[in-house]
C-alpha cells in the first residue's frame, strides 16, 4: 500500500536524513537543555534560534495508549482499515512522542505499557521512517 | 475590513470584564431549514441565502430595522482564520451570476457581502475575522463594549459543500502532516485521549450512551435541529452502541454531522436593548485560550491542564462560582469533549473522572442536571449555534418544550476544542 511520504523541509531535513541512516534524532536546546520533537525553528522554552542542536536518542520507549482507525480521512490509508495507532513515549523524555502502527501486532491487541524499540521502514525508494517494535 | 484588534481575554489574570453586564444578546435567528448540504441548484438555499434569512429573523426577534444596524461581525466560514469546512465550490465548476460569482456567499459569507445584499445603510464597522461561534460572540461583545458599534449583527454561517470533513487524497505529507500522515494519524487523536481517560478512571465508551442519547432527545425539541427536521424518530441506547467505529473509541455517533444552515445574533448595549423586543440576556464575560502540545500529540494530561486553565480564567473573568451556573452548555463536537469541559468547570460538583457517573444520573430536561439542554451538536448537527441559542432562550424562559425545570438565571457555554476554547457567561441580570 502506498502511504503518504514525508516531504522534508529546511527544519526537518536533518531528522529525515538521520532516519535514512537508521538513527532517531531529536532537537536539543544547548541554552536550556530542552528536548523537542517535532523539530522547530526555535526553542519553544527559551526562544533561542541559534542554540538548537540535534541529539541521538536511545531509540527506546513505552507505549502509552492507542486508538484504532476504522475510517481515515487520509485516503491512502483507507484500504488498510482498521489499523493500530499507538503513541510511544521516548525513554529519555517521556513527554516526547512518536506514532506507530505497530507492524505485526494484531489490530486492537496493543500492549499498553510495553517497551518498544525503534525500527525503520521504507515508504519510498529514498525515505525510511521510524516504526516501533515490542521488545518485552 | 477591520482586522488585528486585540480583543481576546486570554492572559491571566484576566480580571472581571470591564463591560460586564453592559452588553447583551438581544435577538437570535436561524435559517428555517437545516440541510445536509447544499444541492448546488437551489439558489434560495445557498449559505448566503440562509445567512440573510437568519439575519432577518434575528432583527425581527429583536424588533429592529435595517437602519438600526451599525456593525456586522461574522466568522466568514464558521472557522478560525477565514477557513471554510470542506472544499471550495469554484475549482470544480463555474460560478453563478452575482451575488454568487465567487466563493463569498457559497462556501463562506463575509460581512461586506451581507451588508451589500441586505442593504444595511448605516453600518460603520465590519469584521469577518471571528472564529467559532463562542469566539465570535466574544468578539462582538468586546467591540460593542468598546463602542466600535452599538447594534451589531452577528451572523454565523455553517456549510460544507462535500458534506463530510477533510478527505485528503495526497500522497505527499508536507508541513505538520509529515509527522502524522505517514502513520495514518488523524481522528485517532481523540480516540487516544479517550483511551487514556478510560484507563485512568476505569470507564468505557458504553458509559457515554446516556449522554448522547439524551442530547438526541433534547435536539429533537429544537426546531432548527437537522434531526428534528429530517430524522425525527427516537435515538436509542442500542442505536448508539451499534454505531460503526470511526477511531476507537469514537463511533459515528460521537462525531457531529456536517449540515448547511445559518444563524444570526444581535449584540448591543444594555442601554440600547431597553427599546428592543426581547428580554435582554446580559453578557457577563468572555475569555479565550489556545495551547500547543509538548510534542506530537495532545495527551489526557494536556487536555485536563488546558481545560482547567480555561475554566479558572472563565470564573475569574465573570466572578461566578460553579454553584452559580444554572444552565451549562459544554461543547460536544466530538462527544468526548463534553466530559473534559464539564469536569474542568466542576458544574454540579463533578470532579475529574466523574463525568460518566454524572451521565448515569438524571440529566433529563426536567431533572436537576439538564446538561446541554439544547441537544448539542450530537442532537442538532454541526451548527454549534444551539450552544448560544439554547442558553439564551432558557434564560429568557422561551425554550418551549426544552425549557428546564430548574432555575435558569445564569448560563455558561464553552467550545470549541480543549486546545482552543472560548467561554461565555450569560445572566438575566446585569449584576
Amino acid at each position: 500500500m502506498p502511504r503518504p511520504i514525508p516531504v522534508p523541509d529546511a527544519i526537518s531535513k536533518p531528522f529525515w536524513d538521520a532516519c535514512n541512516e537508521r538513527r532517531l534524532i531529536i532537537q536539543v536546546c544547548t541554552m536550556c537543555d530542552r528536548r523537542q520533537f517535532p523539530p522547530e525553528a526555535e526553542c519553544r522554552e527559551c526562544g533561542w534560534q541559534f542554540h538548537l542542536d540535534w541529539m541521538e536518542t536511545s531509540g527506546r520507549g513505552t507505549i502509552v495508549g492507542f486508538s484504532i482507525t476504522y475510517d481515515s480521512r487520509i485516503m491512502a490509508w483507507q484500504e488498510e482499515q482498521p489499523f493500530n495507532n499507538a503513541v510511544v513515549a521516548l525513554e529519555e523524555d517521556p513527554e516526547i512522542n512518536f506514532f506507530s502502527n505497530l507492524p505485526g501486532i494484531p489490530v486492537g491487541e496493543v500492549p499498553v505499557g510495553a517497551t518498544v524499540e525503534v525500527d525503520f521502514i521504507s515508504v519510498s525508494d529514498d525515505q525510511l521512517i521510524p516504526e516501533w517494535k515490542v521488545v518485552e | 475590513m477591520a482586522r488585528a484588534i486585540h480583543w481576546e481575554r486570554n492572559e491571566d489574570p484576566v480580571g472581571i470584564w470591564e463591560h460586564r453586564g453592559k452588553v447583551v444578546l438581544a435577538g437570535a435567528g436561524h435559517s428555517k431549514n437545516t440541510d445536509r448540504r447544499w444541492d448546488g441548484v437551489s439558489m434560495d438555499r445557498t449559505l448566503g441565502a440562509y445567512v440573510i434569512e437568519a439575519a432577518r429573523a434575528a432583527m425581527d426577534d429583536a424588533g429592529i430595522s435595517p437602519e438600526d444596524v451599525d456593525g456586522i461581525v461574522t466568522s466568514a466560514g464558521g472557522q478560525p482564520a477565514h477557513m471554510s469546512l470542506g472544499s471550495q465550490w469554484g475549482p470544480l465548476r463555474p460560478f453563478f451570476d452575482a451575488p454568487y460569482d465567487s466563493e463569498d456567499g457559497l462556501t463562506y459569507v463575509t460581512a461586506e457581502w451581507i451588508q451589500k445584499q441586505m442593504n444595511l445603510p448605516n453600518v460603520q464597522y465590519t469584521n469577518s475575522h471571528g472564529e467559532t461561534v463562542w469566539n465570535l460572540i466574544g468578539l462582538a461583545a468586546q467591540v460593542v463594549g468598546d463602542s466600535r458599534c452599538e447594534v451589531c449583527l452577528v451572523p454565523y454561517p455553517n456549510g460544507n459543500i462535500e458534506g463530510r470533513y477533510h478527505q485528503n487524497p495526497s500522497l505527499e505529507a508536507r508541513g505538520g502532516a509529515q509527522w502524522s500522515n505517514p502513520w495514518g494519524w488523524g481522528l485517532s487523536g481523540q480516540g487516544f485521549v479517550f483511551d487514556q481517560y478510560a484507563r485512568k478512571y476505569g470507564t468505557n465508551h458504553e458509559r457515554m450512551a446516556p449522554f448522547v442519547v439524551q442530547e438526541h432527545a433534547n435536539g429533537l425539541l429544537w426546531p432548527y435541529s437537522y434531526y428534528a427536521q429530517h430524522e425525527p424518530g427516537p435515538f436509542t441506547t442500542e442505536d448508539y452502541l451499534n454505531g460503526r467505529w470511526i477511531a476507537r473509541d469514537l463511533s459515528i455517533f460521537d462525531c457531529d454531522r456536517p449540515v448547511q444552515a445559518g444563524a444570526c445574533y444581535i449584540v448591543t448595549t444594555a442601554e440600547r436593548a431597553k427599546d428592543m423586543k426581547q428580554q435582554p440576556v446580559y453578557i457577563l464575560d468572555h475569555t479565550e485560550s489556545a495551547f500547543t502540545p509538548r510534542s506530537l500529540v495532545q495527551t489526557l494530561d494536556d487536555t485536563e491542564s488546558w481545560t482547567d486553565i480555561q475554566a479558572k480564567r472563565s470564573y475569574a473573568g465573570s466572578g461566578l462560582r460553579p454553584e452559580d451556573i444554572d444552565v451549562f452548555a459544554p461543547y460536544d463536537g466530538f462527544a468526548v469533549f463534553t466530559q473534559y469541559f464539564l469536569e474542568a468547570f466542576g458544574w454540579r460538583g463533578v470532579k475529574r473522572g466523574e463525568a460518566h457517573d454524572f451521565y448515569a444520573d438524571d440529566i433529563t430536561l426536567k431533572g436537576p442536571n439538564p446538561i446541554n439542554s439544547g441537544g448539542g451538536n450530537m442532537g442538532t448537527g454541526r451548527m454549534r449555534t444551539v450552544f448560544i441559542t439554547d442558553p439564551m432562550e432558557q434564560l429568557q424562559g422561551r425554550a418551549g418544550d426544552r425549557q428546564v425545570d430548574i432555575k435558569a438565571e445564569v448560563a455558561v457555554t464553552i467550545g470549541v476544542l480543549p486546545s482552543n476554547a472560548a467561554a461565555l457567561a450569560f445572566s438575566t441580570s446585569p449584576d
